[in-house]
């Protein structure tokens, strides 16, 4: 298991290094002079050979990457252009509101798309099964830049039950958490389902039931535990959709994460906090493929082995 | 069979819904007999009537008018990007996966460093810093979308070089060309067809996400997601103007992933 963990760590790291020269090159396709679309028509010239000198743009690019390479290693992503302040710093402002957002919308998907899923392979052939496909298809097709202007509209203004924006009490997150959770919950249900009716065809699911396990005993833990894989893969690759999901809905709901610094900074052309937030969610991706790969493994010793 | 007649009705349900989506943008002009810019600020929020179906924004526009054109740009450039990405994947695939060797790792290292990248953040990333333009939309689109055909195409012609026409086919003669073009490209053509299928719903949510947030189509063109950025912010006054395009959108999208999701049971029985 060692080794395999190292392995895969070392695997990741050459991926983290291309993510970070992508992310570092986004400046230079910026048409024309990053400065002056940074700095705008009336900036003086002084400033703008100050904030080249800053960026390093008067550089030959090799030295670039290399300095950039440097600060990376320091946690240092430079200095945001507004605010003057590290951007590091206003990234780990951030954080704890993209975490909880995501969670709760992760943790929504699974209770609403895993038992749906075993629901719908129990009840095959069945009006159970074709409403969890029907549910399956429109959640793959909702976009949720429409969905939460809706949620809104029903919950926060019709109803007046749950507030629309902004970080609070619990209340707050739910809306927000709905809308990033419905794509994967109908994702995760149609994974479930299908996993599930593989699973079920299996000799163990037979003698489970002929020795007198209860149905929820036999579907929830015996097959359901063995149908678990393809849900963990989904869930890892699904994860990337999730946290770039966070850029729209934060920005519905004036959610203070890290999707929304990401909104603002590019509407500001403020290009080193572009490259930071940018930096920042594909990092926490490649984590989260990582963690999953090696959560796989735990639990599969052909996976390690082979 | 019973699965036969559920391919059907999916398949043409999903049909349908493309087909009129399609129309619609097609004959915008007809469809709606109102201008998509033309404003009339005493009937702002307008709510849907006899006279403006859709109702008006805040600007007083005809919503449907918006919508319906917003399909044709849509459809124009989701057909644009999957087609490109297609054919850039079909072409960096066939070279990975036939050539082989070193080719076809640096291919591979390539296409893990695109992997790790959300293919959204990635499209976005790009577009803030090109501007908004169909065409930088259309380019940030094609760069990240090329990687799943690729990567789609390679491990197919991995196994189907190995198969026994093929060798067969080299062993009597055939030139590399001549074997990729006539003996393996024409077995790709399903699962190419099933995969664009859903890049077409793919690429129309990715659109409209960008031009939701302002990134994608200069605001001159209408587009579902300029239409739904400027509902959201009306939403009390006026909520007409996010609900249609969002079902527009809803509608289109559904229609492709039910075509993809039947042209997929369909040649591949087994699995569904």
């Amino acid at each position: 298991m060692i080794t395999y963990v190292l392995r895969r760590v070392l695997l990741a790291l050459p991926v983290l290094v291309g993510v970070s020269a992508l992310s570092f090159s986004l400046l230079h396709f910026v048409p024309g002079d990053p400065v002056d679309i940074m700095l705008g028509d009336q900036a003086s010239s002084a400033d703008k050979v100050l904030l080249r000198k800053e960026l390093g743009l008067d550089k030959p690019f090799g030295t670039q990457l290399a300095s950039y390479f440097a600060g990376l290693s320091k946690l240092d992503l430079g200095v945001s252009l507004q605010s003057r302040r590290p951007v590091a710093e206003e990234i780990a402002e951030r954080i704890p509101a993209t975490i909880e957002l995501t969670l709760v919308a992760m943790l929504i998907a699974l209770v609403v798309g895993i038992p749906l899923g075993v629901i719908a392979a129990v009840f095959r052939e069945t009006v159970i099964e074709r409403a969890a496909l029907l549910f399956g298809l429109i959640g793959m097709s909702t976009p949720g830049f429409w969905l939460g202007p809706m949620l809104i509209l029903v919950f926060a203004i019709k109803l007046d039950w749950l507030p629309v924006s902004e970080r609070g009490g619990f209340e707050h997150v739910v809306l927000p958490a709905l809308t990033l959770s419905f794509g994967l919950a109908a994702i995760l249900t149609q994974v479930t389902r299908a996993s599930m009716i593989e699973v079920v065809r299996e000799d163990f699911v037979n003698v489970a039931r002929a020795k007198g396990a209860g149905p929820i005993r036999l579907w929830f833990k015996h097959a359901l535990s063995n149908a678990m894989m393809p849900i963990i893969t989904i869930i890892g690759l699904q994860f990337g959709a999730l946290l770039t999901g966070t850029v729209i809905v934060e920005t519905i709901f004036d959610w203070p994460g890290v999707g929304t610094l990401l909104f603002q900074s590019i509407q500001q052309r403020n290009y080193p906090l572009v490259q930071g937030c940018v930096l920042f969610i594909a990092f926490t991706y490649v984590a989260v493929n990582l963690i999953t790969d090696l959560a796989y493994a735990a639990a599969n010793p052909k996976v390690r082995l082979s | 069979m019973k699965k036969k007649s559920a391919f059907s009705v999916k398949f043409y349900v999903g049909l349908a819904l493309v087909l009129a989506m399609a129309f619609m943008g097609i004959f915008a002009s007809l469809v709606a007999n109102h201008s998509p810019t033309a404003m009339d600020l005493s009937a702002r929020y307008e709510a849907p009537s006899t006279s403006h179906l859709f109702g008006r924004d805040q600007n007083g526009s005809d919503v449907l008018a918006q919508v319906a054109y917003g399909a044709r740009v849509s459809l124009r450039v989701a057909f644009t990007v999957v087609f490109i990405s297609a054919i850039v994947g079909l072409l960096i695939g066939s070279l990975a996966g036939y050539i082989g060797g070193w080719v076809d790792q640096i291919v591979m290292r390539f296409l893990d460093m695109f992997y790790a990248f959300p293919g959204f953040l990635l499209a976005l990333s790009l577009v803030a810093v090109l501007g908004p333009s169909i065409s930088n939309l259309i380019f940030a689109m094609c760069v990240t979308g090329w990687t799943g055909y690729a990567r789609l195409v390679r491990g197919e012609i991995l196994h189907l070089k190995m198969r026994e026409y093929v060798v067969g086919a080299k062993a009597i003669g055939a030139k590399p060309l001549r074997l990729l073009v006539q003996h393996i490209w024409p077995n790709l053509f399903g699962i190419l067809v099933v995969q664009m299928t859903f890049g077409m719903s793919g690429t129309i949510i990715t659109e409209s996400g960008l031009s939701f947030l302002g990134l994608g189509a200069p605001p001159t063109v209408p587009t579902w997601g300029s239409l739904l950025n400027s509902g959201r912010r009306i939403l009390t006054e006026a909520p007409h103007v996010s609900l249609f395009p969002g079902l527009a959108i809803l509608m289109l999208v559904l229609g492709f992933n039910l075509v993809g999701d039947s042209l997929r049971d369909w040649l591949n029985p087994r699995k569904h």
